[in-house]
């Protein structure tokens, strides 16, 4: 083969990128996977993940050097002294705020598959359908029936626990055992199915954490570590998993450092042949050469890269023909529940940390519900006993104080809610030309708020948490809302969405550029809805879908 | 715990939200700021006192080892100098000078050289005067005792004693269960 010449190129190596590149290696392609950042090594790189909390300087807390250094990622929870290191330079990569957007980057080897919340839900063909029933941008090009056996392969090898509860609008999977809920999490389930039957339901989380053995891993040890990189590869990471599985196969070329610049576009074939590539470590530009190009780049990187690629044709960039490219930004909007406390148990409580809770599944706007918005929420929470950080009536200092803080405390429970963001065509990123990132290239401007769908919805996310708590005859609840801006709920999505027809869409039904189909795009960017469930493991079964029409589709031409 | 529970938790004890826990700019003279960096570097008696400091919040006990032995002191004066924005920081140490001459107004003794009955009924006076700031003060600046309460908190539990002897400790549980039992005395998991 030619030097620089693959047979096919990944762009990123998150969940997506560690996807396409095992799927193609696997079908016995030579692959180049091009990752931005540097390398972050299994097991080898988790500096903190065996050491003792104790060990950390600041004990969790940031700096205010890296206040300074990170103030998008200060804006939410995810700032912890352990895993800083984990989050792009913001000096180096900044954006434009036209709005606010709360935009959560990491670009190291493995992107954020090493830094995700591991819940992993099916899309139902209510979800797909969706659009088309609410007469709503455009139709998913798909239904259920097309993803379901790409859920099963990707639910088989990245181990998903949960449990099978037969509710339409929530498909059950290929599931290992089922975390456990809680005693209190148990009969909060318990009152809430006993008030609303097969309305509502409190279920164990569906997360990608091994509860049973899958070969070259270990089991979860419910040490809630997961941000620190497992050491037991006790949950689904790409360097866990899926490249480990491609380098296996030895097709496998990873190349660090490698910033896609641009796909190249070749105007007499009408096809894409290769990836134009800055390698930020010394400042050169490269060229590498394929059949098959799958942007994985993250959701608004891949578009970024679409924008900068084919100018001459398209002065908006690839994918562009259609209007909607940058367009239809979505995420889940969040920050916003209700929690209250646990009269009772006093005699009961827990053994390991599980990085999981429970989850109760959309409710509203299905069946007879009917409400003044479209859509809805899903509800993701625990119950615990309250820790060292508690007030203890009357004491406020000294011995009995300090004895009292290393009991446990009273129980509590609580529950944010994720809400589904419609596909809006003026919710958009587009590229800011004044201003340019380390390397001189034009930084991404967004410009994307919630509406008044969401905000509708978000009045219902509080109630009905807050209604469900009483209830279960939980005390003294309170409810909250943090507001949202976009991004924030890190599930960032549909900027270059799939659909039925070029000119109303980017990707066809197989996440191929309408405009250059030898070019894939199989992360969050090609959602065309958002449903409220955490996207991750659609974009797992949407890649391998992908790759499996890529490969046959190359046999054709080879045959 | 996760921190934002933890932040909350914290916020909520010391009835306000959590110093540090906020990044601001601050528009110090360069001289000003030299003068406070020399003043951060705390010396070895100053360490102590903050120890003692520590150790009267969280004493030892029969049950477990205090504050001191945790070496919480020194690790104030780390999340003091690396954590805390140049207010704070000025806050901070101030407030050492003004809880020794509370000590003095109170017990006319300096509160190292006060017995621990002196100490305790000097900070529990205190303890109760910086809840009542913290809960109007709305803007205006912390308290310094809420300082040193929030950090040998936090010094303490997140120190091995803290994880280990205060509370249980299990680096790889392994395992989790939803239900076992409970009883009163039983430490709580770190």
């Amino acid at each position: 083969m030619e030097a620089n010449t693959y047979d096919a190129i990944v762009v990123g190596s998150g969940i997506s990128g560690g996807w396409a590149a095992k799927e193609l290696c696997e079908k016995g392609l030579k692959v180049l996977m091009l990752e931005r950042g540097g390398p972050y090594e299994h097991v080898k790189d988790y500096k903190s993940a065996l050491r003792e909390p104790w060990d950390l300087p600041h004990r969790g807390r940031t700096t205010t050097e890296q206040k300074k250094k990170y103030p998008v990622i200060h804006r939410g929870w995810a700032a912890s002294e352990a895993v800083m290191d984990g989050w792009v330079n913001e000096e180096d990569c900044p954006y434009t705020e036209l709005k606010p957007f709360t935009w959560w980057r990491s670009y190291r080897m493995g992107g954020r598959s090493t830094l995700w919340g591991r819940q992993s839900y099916r899309f139902s063909q209510m979800d797909f359908e969706a659009n088309e029933r609410d007469g709503i941008a455009v139709s998913w090009p798909i239904g259920y029936n097309d993803i379901a056996p790409w859920y099963d392969h990707v639910e088989k090898f990245a181990g998903i626990s949960g449990s099978i509860e037969n509710i339409a609008h929530l498909p059950d999977g290929q599931f290992l055992p089922p975390m456990e809920l809680n005693c209190v999490e148990k009969d909060v389930a318990k009152r809430i199915k006993r008030e609303y039957g097969d309305k509502r339901h409190l279920i164990i989380g569906r997360t990608a954490n091994l509860t049973a053995l899958i070969p070259g891993r270990s089991k979860c040890q419910f040490r809630n570590r997961c941000w620190e990189g497992c050491p037991f590869g006790g949950y689904f990471s790409t360097q866990s998993s899926t490249l480990p599985a491609a380098m296996k196969t030895g097709n496998l070329t990873v190349r660090p450092y490698s910033l896609v610049r641009q796909v190249i576009y070749d105007k007499n074939t009408k096809k894409a042949s290769g990836v134009e590539v800055l390698d930020t470590e010394n400042n050169q530009t490269y060229e590498f050469k394929s059949k098959v190009v799958f942007l994985c780049a993250s959701a608004l990187n891949s578009t970024w890269i679409l924008f900068n690629s084919a100018t001459d044709i398209w002065p908006d960039g690839l994918g562009s023909s259609s209007g909607e490219l940058g367009h239809n930004v979505m995420d889940h909007h969040y920050n916003i529940g209700a929690s209250g406390i646990v009269e009772g148990y006093e005699d009961r409580y827990i053994f390991g940390k599980r990085a999981n809770g429970f989850y109760i599944p959309r409710f509203v706007n299905i069946g007879n519900d009917k409400r003044d918005y479209l859509r809805g929420f899903g509800y993701q929470g625990s119950a615990s006993r309250e820790g060292w950080g508690r007030e203890i009536a009357e004491l406020n200092i000294g011995g009995d104080f300090k004895d009292a803080l290393t009991e446990p405390g009273q129980w509590t429970i609580g529950a944010t809610a994720f809400g589904e963001i419609l596909p809006y065509h003026d919710n958009k990123i587009a590229l800011d030309k004044e201003r340019k990132d380390k390397w001189g290239l034009p930084v991404l401007a967004m410009d994307a708020e919630l509406k008044e769908n969401e905000l509708k919805m978000r009045k219902d996310m509080q109630e009905e948490m807050k209604a469900m708590l009483a209830i279960a005859g939980i005390k003294n609840v309170n409810t909250w809302d943090n507001g949202h801006a976009m991004g924030h709920g890190i599930h960032e999505m549909g900027t270059a969405r799939m659909g039925l027809d070029p000119k109303t869409s980017v990707l066809n039904k197989w996440n191929q550029v309408w405009d250059c189909l030898n070019v894939y795009v199989t992360d969050g960017a090609c959602m065309t809805s958002s449903g409220c469930q955490n996207p991750s493991l659609t974009y797992m079964a949407l890649t391998a879908r992908a790759v499996d029409h890529a490969v046959s589709e190359l046999k054709k031409i080879n045959s | 715990m996760e921190r934002r529970t933890l932040l909350k938790m914290i916020a909520l004890l010391t009835g306000g939200a959590v110093i540090g826990g906020d990044a601001f700019l601050t528009g110090c003279s360069s001289s000003k700021e030299r003068d406070l960096r020399e003043r951060l570097k705390l010396t070895p008696k100053q360490i102590v006192f903050l120890d003692e400091v520590a150790d009267t919040i969280l004493p030892t006990t029969q049950k477990s080892p205090g504050a001191k032995a945790a070496k919480v002191g020194s690790f104030m004066t780390v999340m003091v100098n690396d954590c805390y924005e140049a207010p704070d920081q000025e806050i901070f140490i101030d407030g050492m000078e003004k809880l020794e001459a509370a000590c003095k107004k109170m017990h006319h003794l300096g509160f190292l050289e006060a017995t621990a009955e002196q100490r305790l009924a000097l900070l529990t006076a205190i303890d109760k005067e910086a809840k009542e700031y913290a809960q109007k003060k709305g803007a205006a600046p912390n308290h310094y005792y809420t300082m040193f309460k929030q950090l040998t908190l936090l010094g303490y539990f997140s120190s091995e004693i803290g994880y280990k002897q205060a509370l249980r400790y299990n680096q790889v549980p392994g395992r989790y269960e939803g239900d076992v039992p409970y009883e009163k005395g039983d430490k709580a998991w770190a």
